[in-house]
């Protein structure tokens, strides 16, 4: 830094060498005038005396000068005067540099705030997300990558265990709440005690939960999130005591959550105390998320293992009740698999983010590669100034660093426009992108993300400026001014490379389209998979939640259900209307469990678990789901509890060979449970989305009885989806006279995630389009830079060989021979580039193997179309320069020069 | 500097040896100095103001000098130099070294006289 105050107290030094100087002179004079001369006579014989004022000084000043730095100084101001004389140029390459490093600054940006950035809890290297592997437990382990933890766990692990500071489980909800206006239904997380211990983000008002609220049978207490307290109640801190009611209880409001608190990587309305009955609790009931805090210096294998050595005692401690065994689920061979709650909070975007990153970085070389061809050429407009100076003494390092000025300074102008690019882009980003995208409003252009920018842009100007300062700079005097005598086409060796530069640029160009294609034909595959359901746009869905507190009965509950089907079914425009515990791609499985088949014995004892769910009649017409045999559920066999059941067409297949097969063989859950008829199958259904094979499904009455009570007891779902199909779905109107409809059979109902099926859908492809977006995008990039690259290459030889062509011409050379001359040169790069890049693509794709479904990395369709189209627009961007080569009059060519 | 034939040019150090030994003295301004020096070494010695002012700012950025606002003495105004605890200490060695050579040098020519 001394150097750079230096830099400042140059100019008052150099006025004190001046002022000295001016009086030692003076001085002088002074006493030569005593000597009886003249005054001018003797000012003059006194400067004689002194020497070259302007040079002295200038000398004593140096003292104070970094030299380099202000050689440097005027070297910028040389390269910025000479881009201002040639404004098409500047703009050219500052516009391609901007949406460059713009596009990998947006990108960048995502990946600091999704990927980079530590999460927003104190010390938060030290949270876990507690998840357990279980290979046995099929696909209630699978569904959700891993099986969570059952409340008895929680007690376990959490009192036993030595190597957290604190655990708690959690489990995301739902709950209306009444008496603050409309009853308005909010998304609630019921926490355990020690989640909010583990996070560690201290209340904005009030105080966290205290063991105290946990009491099953204590006072009744809630939390709220940031932005519910400013939307409910506009922020006001006297709301603590206030007494509010959730899913009509009565609930005291002991503490508010701070701006911007996520609970892992949800946002919710309340957060409301777990209350665990702990007599009560079994072994059975996975699922809770689970988040635990390590001790310091603790790692996540520790962890682990401290855990794997407590869940032999987990199944000792607690049982599934009176006959059963408690250690069945060693049969499901469990097994800690902790994951650092970032990883947990990521999950599979960091592959999408990665490959987009990498994506636009091929953009950027191609950018780079291309404005180091125009740098080239310009380099070559002043090839004969460069050799008159090296001619003069001018060294290597002296010319070479001036291009590299030149070059540095035009990418950090770029990077700065990059800036403005990299706004928008984040913008347009965040609008297009997943919405599943975690971590999104953590995504903003930060000290890291500015720092990435401004290195790009000075390593891109240093390297593509790299290329034309190792070209010209070390080049003899002598061989460039013989360069440009008249022999016929100038410098081979620079016309190689450019061409060097284009056959790397077709090859990424290559490489990129490849991945869009690539991306594209999955998207094609993804929308041809039959999802098990039909025509999407036209069907309404909403969640309804009939809480306890509000209608205690069960059978009312149904009851209620199907009144609201009734009056739904009544609106003008429905066609059908039904219900069930989840429609598809809501990533809500309403249960898994064993199902036992009739007359099979299976392999350990043990059947595999199965996904359940519990449907109303005609939820599957409204669904478009086929019947593909039997019949399906009506009202009399829901009322009447009769054990019947539908199951889904792979199921009917592996059970019993056919659909049709199945119709009128029997299942049961447990043992000692009573059988099931099949009555129906229906088609399979992709509930995971179009990418996740369809599971197995048993689908249950909507009301039947509770096979984990020991008597028989009445149970139906209060927490369903309705399904209403209609034309008009999605309307405002029609929404209206939805919710009037839900209002008037109940009016403390509130309606809930009220989408179309088709947005549901999108949204499980959101990932898959994103990706298609980004790549498509970057594809048509590549494409564009590289057809402008392959285009200047082409002009730029034609407008160096005119003399030569000229001759040609005049010794009769066919216009078609020409233009077909410099078409071959461009298809010659054009083909070299192509190989390469195929080679390039076959090695890379792989890697994007995950993102692609149905097609194979190695695509024969897409890699045989992409170098076709390549060659096509090489062909047609070479053409226009060929055609003017053509064009060419000989008389003017020779007389040219 | 070519029409001061009869004054020696002083080896290099030697001026800035100069220097602060005079201003050891006293603080003084430009001017002053030259005169010093003259004055002292019996006009035998001349400083050459191409090289007093470039060796004097050199000085200043070395932290041997400090050079202060003043006035001359005829009340105009100018810079005048003053030595520093780092430059007494760089005197100090320098001196020594000097007078090594020139006992060196004194003893090669009394050999050479011979």
């Amino acid at each position: 830094m001394q150097w750079f105050a230096q830099f400042f107290s140059r100019r008052r030094r150099y006025e004190d060498i001046s002022i000295s100087i001016h009086e030692h002179i003076e001085e002088r004079t002074e006493e030569l005038m005593a000597d009886g001369i003249s005054r001018k006579e003797a000012e003059q014989r006194a400067r004689r005396e002194f020497g070259n004022v302007t040079l002295i000084e200038e000398r004593s000043g140096e003292v104070w000068q970094w030299p380099a730095f202000d050689s440097i100084l005027a070297d910028l101001k040389f390269a910025f005067r000479r881009l201002r004389k040639s404004p098409g140029f500047a703009a050219t390459v500052l516009l391609t540099l901007a949406i460059g490093i713009g596009a990998n600054t947006t990108v960048f940006s995502v990946v600091n705030g999704v990927l980079l950035k530590p999460l927003p809890y104190p010390d938060s290297e030290q949270l876990v997300s507690l998840w357990l592997n279980a290979p046995g437990a099929g696909g209630l382990a699978n569904f959700s990558s891993g099986l969570q933890l059952s409340a008895s766990m929680y007690y376990t692990f959490s009192e036993q265990n030595r190597t957290f500071q604190s655990m708690g489980i959690w489990t995301p909800s739902n709950a209306s709440v009444t008496g603050v206006g409309e009853p308005e239904q909010v998304r609630t997380e019921m926490i355990s005690d020690g989640v909010l211990e583990t996070l560690d983000v201290p209340s904005a008002a009030g105080r966290w939960f205290a063991p105290a609220d946990q009491d099953p049978h204590g006072g009744k207490t809630v939390m709220l999130s940031y932005g519910y307290w400013l939307r409910r109640f506009g922020g006001d801190r006297s709301v603590i005591g206030r007494v509010i009611q959730v899913d009509a209880q009565s609930r005291e409001i002991v503490g508010v959550m701070p701006r911007g608190f996520r609970l892992v990587d949800r946002d919710f309305d309340l957060l409301v105390p777990l209350a665990l009955d702990r007599a009560n609790q079994k072994l059975a009931g996975f699922g809770y998320y689970g988040i635990a805090r390590l001790k310091p210096g603790i790692g996540l294998a520790q962890g682990d293992a401290d855990i794997a050595r407590l869940i032999p005692v987990w199944m000792d401690s607690w049982s599934n009740g009176p006959g059963t065994n408690p250690h069945y689920y060693e049969t499901w061979r469990i097994t800690p698999g902790f994951r650092s709650l970032k990883q947990q909070v990521i999950g599979s975007i960091g592959g999408v983010l990665w490959v987009v990153m990498a994506t636009v970085g091929l953009v950027m070389l191609i950018v780079c590669t291309n404005v180091a061809n125009l740098l080239l050429v310009r380099a070559e407009s002043r090839h004969q100034e460069l050799s008159i100076r090296a001619a003069l003494g001018a060294s290597r390092m002296r010319i070479a660093r001036e291009l590299l000025i030149e070059s540095v300074a035009l990418g950090v102008s770029g990077g700065v426009i990059a800036v403005g690019v990299a706004v928008a882009g984040l913008r347009l980003l965040v609008a297009i992108g997943p919405a599943d995208l975690p971590r999104l409003s953590e995504i903003s252009l930060d000290a890291r993300t500015l720092g990435f920018t401004l290195a790009l842009s000075v390593l891109s100007g240093f390297f593509f400026g790299s290329i034309s300062a190792l070209r010209y700079a070390p080049a003899k005097a002598s061989a460039i001014l013989g360069g440009t005598t008249r022999t016929a086409s100038a410098g081979r060796a620079r016309q190689r490379s450019r061409n060097v530069l284009v056959i790397a640029q077709v090859s990424m160009a290559l490489v990129l389209l490849v991945s869009a294609l690539l991306m594209i034909r999955t998207f094609a595959a993804l929308r041809n998979v039959e999802p098990g359901f039909a025509d999407p746009q036209h069907l309404q869905t909403m969640h309804i939640w009939i809480p306890d507190l509000l209608i205690s009965d069960p059978q009312m509950v149904t009851h209620v259900q199907n009144n609201i089907a009734d009056k739904l079914a009544a609106i003008p425009g429905v066609t059908s209307v039904g219900f069930a515990g989840a429609v598809p791609m809501e990533n809500n499985d309403p249960n898994w469990d064993e199902i036992r088949v009739e007359g099979k014995i299976y392999e350990g004892g043990e059947p595999p678990l199965r996904l359940f769910n519990f449907v109303s009649p005609a939820y599957f017409k409204a669904m478009g789901t086929r019947l593909v045999a039997g019949r399906d559920f009506t009202w009399s066999d829901i009322y009447d509890l009769r054990p019947r059941v539908i199951v889904s067409e792979n199921f009917a297949r592996e059970s019993w060979g056919s659909a049709s097969a199945a119709v009128g063989k029997r299942l049961r859950q447990f043992s000692n449970s009573p059988w099931q008829e099949v009555i129906g199958v229906v088609e399979d259904v992709r509930v995971h989305g179009v990418d996740e094979a369809a599971p197995a499904i048993v689908y249950w009455p909507a009301m039947l009885n509770d096979p984990y009570t020991p008597k028989p007891t009445i149970d139906a779902p209060r927490f369903v989806t309705f399904a209403i199909r209609s034309n008009r779905a999605g309307t405002e109107s029609f929404l209206q006279q939805v919710q009037q409809a839900v209002w008037a059979v109940n009016a403390s109902l509130p309606l809930a995630s009220v989408n179309t099926m088709q947005e549901i859908y999108s949204q499980s492809l959101a990932r898959t389009s994103f990706t298609l977006v980004m790549l498509a995008t970057a594809g048509a990039m590549a494409l564009a830079l590289s057809l402008i690259g392959i285009y200047g290459v082409i002009s730029y030889a034609v407008s160096q060989r005119t003399r030569e062509i000229g001759i040609r011409l005049a010794l009769g050379a066919q216009k078609g021979v020409l233009r077909w001359m410099f078409v071959r040169s461009a298809l010659v790069l054009t083909g070299v580039g192509v190989v390469i890049g195929l080679g390039a693509a076959a090695a890379l794709m792989r890697l994007m193997k995950t993102l692609l479904f149905g097609i194979s990395p190695l695509d024969p369709l897409t890699f045989l179309a992409v170098p076709l189209i390549l060659a096509t627009a090489a062909a047609l961007a070479s053409y226009l320069p060929a055609r003017r080569a053509a064009g060419i009059d000989p008389v003017e060519a020779l007389r040219a020069e | 500097m070519a029409n001061n034939r009869e004054h020696r040019d002083l080896f290099p150090g030697a001026l800035e040896v100069m220097i602060l030994q005079s201003l050891r003295l006293k603080p003084m301004h430009g001017y002053a100095l030259v005169k010093h020096i003259k004055q002292v070494s019996d006009d035998l010695l001349q400083v050459e103001e191409g090289s007093l002012y470039p060796a004097l700012q050199r000085m200043l950025r070395e932290g041997w000098l400090d050079a202060e606002t003043g006035t001359s003495a005829k009340g105009r105004p100018t810079r005048i130099y003053r030595l520093t605890d780092a430059g007494i200490r760089h005197l100090e060695t320098e001196v020594v070294s000097v007078e090594k050579m020139f006992a060196g040098i004194a003893r090669v020519l009394a050999v050479a006289k011979i």
